[in-house]
């Protein structure tokens, strides 16, 4: 290895960074413009829900019932006369979901019968109705055990579940989506724009012209490595600071352990751009294939918006090749629940594995020969 | 003697190019000697390009060995490439860094120190005349400097070994002239220089000569003692009424010609006999040989037949391949009809530019430039790279509008009616737009659809394109494949599918084997003939005498305006008594240059 090699090379590299508005779009705009995106604009919360609500006789048990929906941040109650114009509010998507208090409602509480509550749900989007039927029953137990509290009485119902949320208490998906959204940006930069750049050297006959030069290949190797690493890390680093300070995640675990899980992330996002661009040697083709087998997985099947444990059992086995699952649990853990070293440890250990076997690939099929 | 700097000994290499596995090199031996300039020549597909990557230690012989400088190629390549300087077709420079940039790369690359560095820029620096633009980005730099550029990078260390595969295609020829007096240079001090090439006057520069065909050596030899064995076969003919183009395909024809090529005032003619076979009204002169007749007469015929050098000269008949393009008795015919109307073409121009202007920003790429073609001309467009040829004949095209100024094409104005002048017009880009994965049946029935051909007329016109380019015989090939020639065949026969009056070719012959532009010509020279105007760019100086009228262009303004005759004749001095094309050419635009330097 000669420093004086690698240092020109090094240098080469950054000039052209610094001068390519492609790899300025890729490495910089693209991350910021995703962390905006997920931090702003993606939400899988239910708030502020449009929820029709339809009284057949209003009661004080009734507006009781509904003033406690009223204050619940998650819906936003509207009143509509009569059942048939609650559902045409629901068919228009103008609301989300019916409660129909019918009007036996108070008299069979008061009874002691189980006061029926009809509730519609819109199930288009599977997620959302769940979570809007889990709130629902939740806010519905609750009122009945005030209800009975007030009353003196206990509550009819044998079991009462009560839950409590771990780890992101405020169940804000911002929280665990943007740390997610780092593997996603280190891919990007890692194997993407590797892939890219080195392609980019074939098409235009540059690498020929190094590689007649007495140059090695390890040196060509590790020339690109140096400047992509430096240029992950900063997207990281980026990564981070608009996590904690734009979108309030909080950090719970240890900084430096994060660096350095990240640090191994990256090689193996590299060591995957280099082994795309020895054998797709133009930047359509390198460019697919980073897509297709890097960045669409990591968006994917590395748990970072999808919970892998809800895949299917093949897609599930899948997911253990994708190098961002291992990365998303350490972040995700990291930033929500501490150092669990047993979760950094052993996703780490399959990190440095993946790294190793994609270096070991990328190393044995780049030699310096044209065929 | 000194061993000789590259050695290839009983050397195969094979490719696999799909299914099908070619031998680039057949079983080559070749001895390339220390301290000379030996270029390597040969038609497209000859291996010269493998042969560079084989000296280089970027490909391995798959039999054989290869010696460079001592060292075998196949175990000590790191050796091999600290000793040689090696440039690419296209060579490798970092568009988007500067020259200096490029430089200091290179040479942290190939080891040279600081001290030594400071030196070694401004020695190269100003061999190449780059000084100037040391702060430019290589991407902005004309087509000659990049080649310079390239060429620095690949001297930086003093190669002992120069490996230069085709450095000047695609170049000027002051360009051109540049290079070669950096690679004589070189030899000057000692440095051994391998360099392909495509024009055949270049190879007149060289010391020795390598002469591959389809992977074989055919000879090598001096360029001297290639053409030694012609001495007496050459001929310059003129006819006072014929014009040079006519009286080219009447001679083409007759028995016993080798080769036929319009230079100068008349047509030089290359004999298989001594005996000039002169008819009436014709002035034959014997002039001396050169190379480019050796190498025709040595290629024309079968390379097996012709192995034993020289001696395929007086054998078989030559140039069969070529003759059969072009049916004499339709030219013959053709010439009549045109003696008829007095040998002139007809009097209305079909192209006609008044003060044509284009800006890219503040910049004027092209100055108030005016000319007028007429109908069945062939009609030259030459300059330096960045003369503004290119955009002046994109305008043309109807591909690029024009800042300001009229433009008439087919009679119809270029602001206004633009698709209608372009149903009008057929166009050849520099790299044929063929659809590579296409068959050659798939292509023409494309482009007759493209240009709205119906019926029998589709029919007729898609029959008319595979008998003209006889290209029958490979109607189901994928057009990729194709070798070059035919590739520039089918891509003619796809923009001549909707007849058009005028022809536009953007230097279609770059890159093109001597023999290939032969046909090619003389194909172009039958359509003219036959009517059609024919608009051209080239960077073959030769090429230019195949024209009727042509412009000289230089930084956006024309310089020079007339027949090929008329043109050198503006340079024609004492000293100089009868100047070439190239000549006149870079004479012309290096007095408007210096011209140009003094006024700003």
């Amino acid at each position: 290895m000669n420093r004086q090699r690698l240092r020109g090379l090094v240098r080469k590299e950054f000039l052209q960074i610094l001068r390519d508005p492609s790899a300025i779009a890729i490495a910089f705009v693209l991350p910021v413009f995703l962390l905006l995106l997920f931090g702003y604009g993606v939400s899988l919360d239910a708030h502020h829900v449009p929820l029709a609500v339809v009284v057949d006789q209003p009661t004080a048990q009734t507006s009781n019932f509904i003033g406690g929906l009223q204050q619940s941040d998650f819906f936003d109650p509207r009143h509509y006369p009569t059942i048939g114009a609650a559902r045409t509010a629901l068919m228009q998507r103008q609301v989300t979901g019916i409660v129909w208090l019918r009007g036996d409602f108070s008299r069979d509480m008061l009874a002691g019968k189980t006061a029926p509550v009809a509730v519609w749900v819109d199930g288009v989007d599977a997620n959302n109705a769940n979570i809007l039927l889990g709130y629902l029953q939740g806010m519905w137990q609750n009122w009945l055990q005030l209800q009975a509290d007030q009353a003196g009485q206990p509550l009819a119902i044998p079991v009462v579940a009560e839950s409590r949320i771990w780890f992101n208490p405020a169940l804000r998906s911002r929280d665990f989506l943007v740390p997610g959204l780092i593997a996603v940006i280190m891919t990007l930069i890692g194997a993407l724009l590797t892939a890219l750049v080195v392609a980019r050297e074939w098409e235009r006959g540059t690498m020929e012209a190094l590689m007649a030069s007495p140059v090695t290949m390890g040196e060509i190797l590790l020339g690109k490595l140096v400047p992509y690493f430096v240029l992950g890390m900063g997207g990281m680093l980026l990564s981070v600071a608009m996590a904690v300070w734009l979108f309030a995640v909080p950090l719970v675990g240890s900084f430096w352990l994060l660096l350095a899980c990240s640090a191994l992330f990256l090689l193996v996002a590299l060591g995957m751009g280099l082994l795309i661009s020895t054998l797709a040697k133009n930047q359509f083709v390198a460019a697919q294939v980073a897509v297709i087998v890097t960045f669409l997985p990591a968006f994917i099947l590395s748990g970072f918006i999808f919970d892998i444990h809800s895949m299917p059992a093949v897609v599930q086995f899948l997911t253990h090749i994708v190098a961002a699952r291992y990365y998303v649990a350490i972040l995700q853990t990291l930033f929500l629940a501490g150092n669990v070293w047993p979760v950094v440890l052993t996703n780490s250990a399959a990190l440095a594995l993946m790294a190793l076997i994609f270096f070991g690939i990328a190393r044995r099929k780049s030699r310096k020969r044209l065929d | 003697m000194e061993a000789p700097a590259l050695v290839l000994d009983a050397v195969h290499k094979r490719f696999r190019q799909g299914k099908q596995a070619v031998e680039a090199i057949k079983g080559l031996s070749v001895q390339v000697q220390s301290g000379r300039i030996t270029g390597l020549l040969g038609p497209d597909g000859a291996g010269k390009t493998t042969l560079m990557r084989l000296a280089a230690a970027l490909l391995l012989p798959d039999a054989g060995a290869v010696r460079v400088l001592g060292h075998d190629s196949r175990h000590e390549a790191a050796a091999i490439q600290r000793d040689i300087g090696y440039m690419p077709q296209r060579f490798g420079l970092y568009e988007d860094l500067s020259v200096q940039e490029n430089l200091a790369l290179y040479a942290d690359l190939q080891g040279l120190d600081a001290t030594q560095r400071a030196a070694r820029f401004d020695e190269l620096l100003r061999l190449t005349a780059l000084g100037p633009f040391g702060k430019r980005r290589a991407g902005d730099l004309s087509g000659g400097m990049k080649q310079k550029l390239g060429l620095a990078c690949a001297l930086l260390r003093a190669p002992r070994l120069l490996l230069l595969d085709e450095p000047t295609v695609g170049v000027d020829p002051i360009s051109r002239r540049e290079l070669w007096s950096i690679i004589k240079a070189m030899r000057a001090q000692g440095v051994t220089v391998l360099v392909s090439t495509a024009y055949l006057d270049e190879a007149e520069l060289c010391d020795d000569i390598v002469l591959l065909h389809r992977g074989e050596l055919l000879a090598q030899q001096s360029p001297e003692a290639f053409y030694a064995p012609l001495v007496g076969h050459c001929y310059s003919v003129r006819h006072p009424a014929l014009r040079r183009r006519q009286l080219q395909e009447v001679l083409r024809s007759r028995a016993g010609v080798v080769d036929a090529l319009v230079q100068a005032d008349g047509v030089r003619v290359v004999l298989q006999g001594k005996q000039p076979l002169a008819q009436v009204g014709e002035d034959w002169q014997p002039v001396p040989p050169r190379f480019e007749d050796a190498f025709v007469s040595l290629l024309a015929t079968d390379g097996e037949s012709v192995a034993q050098a020289g001696a395929g000269v007086d054998a078989t008949p030559v140039l069969q391949g070529n003759a059969q393009g072009i049916r004499p008795a339709a030219v013959s015919l053709d010439l009549r009809l045109r003696g008829n109307d007095g040998g002139e073409q007809g009097t209305a121009p079909v192209i006609e530019v008044h003060e044509l202007r284009r800006f890219f920003g503040s910049f004027e790429a092209v100055k108030s430039v005016e000319f007028s073609v007429q109908r069945g001309e062939v009609f030259g467009l030459l300059g330096a790279n960045g003369a503004g040829k290119s955009t002046t004949f994109r305008m043309l095209c109807g591909l690029l509008p024009a800042s300001s100024g009229t433009l008439r094409v087919a009679g119809m104005d270029l602001r206004t009616a633009r698709a209608a002048a372009r149903a009008r017009i057929g166009y050849v880009s520099q790299r044929f737009s063929l659809y590579g994965n296409l068959s050659v049946a798939q292509n023409l029935a494309f482009f007759a659809s493209a240009y709205g051909l119906g019926g029998a007329r589709r029919k007729a016109r898609l029959d008319w394109a595979q008998r003209e380019f006889e290209l029958t015989a490979y109607l189901d090939a994928g057009a990729a494949e194709l070798p070059l020639g035919f590739k520039q065949r089918l891509a003619l026969a796809c923009a001549l599918m909707h007849e058009p009056s005028i022809l536009f070719l953007d230097e279609p012959t770059s890159g093109v084997d001597p023999l290939a532009r032969r046909e090619f010509w003389q194909r172009i020279n039958h359509l003219a003939e036959s009517g059609v105007t024919v608009m051209i760019t080239t960077h073959f100086m030769d090429e230019a005498e195949y024209c009727d009228h042509l412009v000289l262009m230089s930084l956006g303004e024309i310089l020079a305006f007339g027949s090929p005759q008329e043109i050198r004749a503006r340079v024609k001095t004492a000293a100089m008594p009868d100047p070439s094309m190239e000549d006149a050419f870079i004479g012309l635009i290096q007095a408007h240059e210096a011209q140009t330097r003094r006024a700003a």
